[in-house]
């Protein structure tokens, strides 16, 4: 079970988390091209290695955060907060 | 010679005697170019090897594996095979690796063990009720054999299931498909790689394919890998939970998510469960190999990861629905914990075909259930790449649905791994 640190209520366990998947992934505009929103909804980076993704503090303080991940060994080198890049 | 050894009564006798078996099939060394690589020796990249060389004439065929062959999810899985999905494109496709299982042991001179031992899907809820009798319905218009079970007659089928209404979560009825089953996974594997080898076909382990070359018109020239550079101007991707590593050398963005998937089985006892049985509301699946073990499974782990073990605490909660089951089995013992890496798409249903890049071809994403369509899929995947266009079965499953948006959708189908 992963020790996963919420950047407002510090580590919790993993069952206390729901997986967010890819981070960073920006909607596009409602008139982009097909081939812009097939991208949005289905393709991934799905890296062996360094990742970064969301996770959510679902029965915490209900708040969606960043972390990155390393995929083959699971270990958690950063988690933030989610605010404008 | 190993290529050579035909099984048969006679040849088991011999072998009684104390003559030991040869190899099984040539474990090569790669040339400087061949025909068609494929890339991934599970048991999907062997058979697609097997059909070129059988059904297409191409035997100048390299599979390569970074590992052994069968060490992926084909020598991890739980082995359970059915063809009763809801789609018409996925009832095709998964029928029709049903038929090639029938008599794979014959075609390839090689026992897969396939045992049509029947596969019960319990249901629990009103919601499990009508889901699977929308299943039952479709598969028979589709001409597939799935059944509607009241409680007393899934008992009848299954002695061990308790149907009393007085359970946490009582068996409101279920849906069998009677010649649905179990195979030995590794004999799939080597029984593939023995008559592959037998026609030509060059079996290299250890050699990780690390880079994808392409000519200046796009098109694939060839494969960098730890053994050397091989020419070949068609690929095949057979790399189950590590295509979208594999399709990145040549540039090409995947609908996948790699996640761990994990399975147990029990210490052996004699015979307790005659058929498979999985409940996706509870969450669980379970059945009995021919060596007494019990063979369980679940969902997959929440994020993806390439760790090939997996949480702990997923395996519990596995085990935790088991016993809600068959509260008996709580005084087993459990034997091996392992886990396999997964490759799911959107609409939980396999890749198989054409990809942007010429001379490249993919077939991945089956994510907790490409075990029972190993034969169909290698069978559509060799012509797709014989023809250079897909196969009518492996059409709809083609890359470019995630463009025009006509999923396949059999989410229900995979609410518990399989
Ligand atoms: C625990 C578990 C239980 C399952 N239960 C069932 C079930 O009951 N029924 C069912 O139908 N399915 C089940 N599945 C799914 C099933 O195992 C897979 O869908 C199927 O075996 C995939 O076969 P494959 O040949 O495509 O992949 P694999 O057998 O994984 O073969 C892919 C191969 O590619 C190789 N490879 C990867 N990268 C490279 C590279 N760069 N260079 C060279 N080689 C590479 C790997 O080493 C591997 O040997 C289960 C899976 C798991 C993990
Ligand atoms: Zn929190």
């Amino acid at each position: 079970m992963l020790l996963i640190s919420c950047p407002w209520c510090g580590p919790r366990p993993e069952n206390e988390f729901r997986y967010g998947g890819q981070a960073g992934l920006t909607r596009p505009a409602a008139s982009a091209d097909d081939a812009t929103w097939s991208a949005y909804l289905y393709l991934r980076n799905n890296p062996k290695g360094r990742h970064q993704e969301r996770w959510r503090h679902q029965p915490g303080c209900g708040r969606f955060f960043n972390c990155e991940r390393d995929t083959v060994t699971d270990r958690i080198s950063n988690t933030s907060k989610i605010g404008p890049r | 010679m190993g290529d050579s050894t035909r099984f048969s009564f006679l040849s088991l006798l011999r072998h009684g005697a104390g003559k030991v078996w040869d190899r099984q099939w040539r474990d090569a060394h790669p040339k400087a170019s061949y025909g068609v690589v494929i890339v991934g020796a599970g048991g999907h990249g062997l058979a697609t090897a097997y059909y070129l060389a059988r059904e297409h004439g191409i035997r100048d065929i390299a599979v390569l594996d970074k590992g052994w062959l069968g060490g992926g999810n084909t020598g991890r899985n739980t082995t359970i095979i059915r063809s009763n999905y809801l789609q018409p494109e996925s009832a095709a496709l998964y029928e029709h690796a049903l038929k090639l299982w029938e008599s794979l042991s014959q075609t390839l001179n090689y026992n897969v063990m396939y045992s049509p031992r029947g596969v019960l899907m319990l249901a629990h809820t009103h919601h499990d009720v009508q889901v699977f009798k929308r299943h039952v319905h479709a598969n028979r218009l589709q001409g597939i054999d799935n059944e509607w079970l009241t409680p007393a007659q899934a008992k009848a089928f299954c002695p061990p299931l308790d149907v009393s209404p007085d359970v946490r979560y009582p068996i409101q009825g279920a849906a069998l498909q009677r010649r649905g089953g179990v195979a030995r996974h590794d004999a799939v594997a080597w029984g593939y790689a023995r008559a592959a080898s037998a026609l030509g076909v060059d079996i290299i382990q250890n050699c990780a394919v690390t880079g994808i070359s392409r000519g200046a018109d796009g098109a694939v020239t060839g494969v960098e890998t730890t053994k050397g550079p091989i020419e070949t101007g068609r690929v095949g991707v057979v790399t189950a939970g590590h295509t979208s590593v594999v399709m990145a050398m040549a540039g090409v963005r995947m609908p996948l998510e790699s996640f761990p998937l994990q399975a147990l089985v029990s210490e052996p006892v004699k015979p307790v469960l005659p058929c498979v049985v999985m409940s996706n509301t509870v969450h669980a699946y379970i059945s009995q190999s021919d060596k007494g073990e019990l063979v369980i499974g679940g969902g997959t782990d929440v994020y993806a990861s390439y760790s090939q073990a997996g949480g702990l605490h997923v395996t519990r909660e596995t085990l935790a629905a088991i016993c809600e089951l068959f509260p008996s089995f709580r005084r087993l013992k459990m034997l091996r914990n392992w886990g396999g890496i997964v490759d799911t798409t959107p609409d939980r249903s396999p890749i198989i075909g054409l990809t942007p890049v010429p001379g490249l071809f993919v077939n991945c994403g089956w994510g907790t259930g490409g075990f029972k369509a190993t034969p169909g899929s290698g069978h559509i995947f060799a012509a797709t790449i014989a023809r250079g266009e897909p196969h009518p079965i492996a059409a709809p499953f083609s890359l470019d649905r995630f463009l025009s948006g006509r999923m396949i959708n059999e989410e229900a189908a995979a609410a518990v791994a399989h």
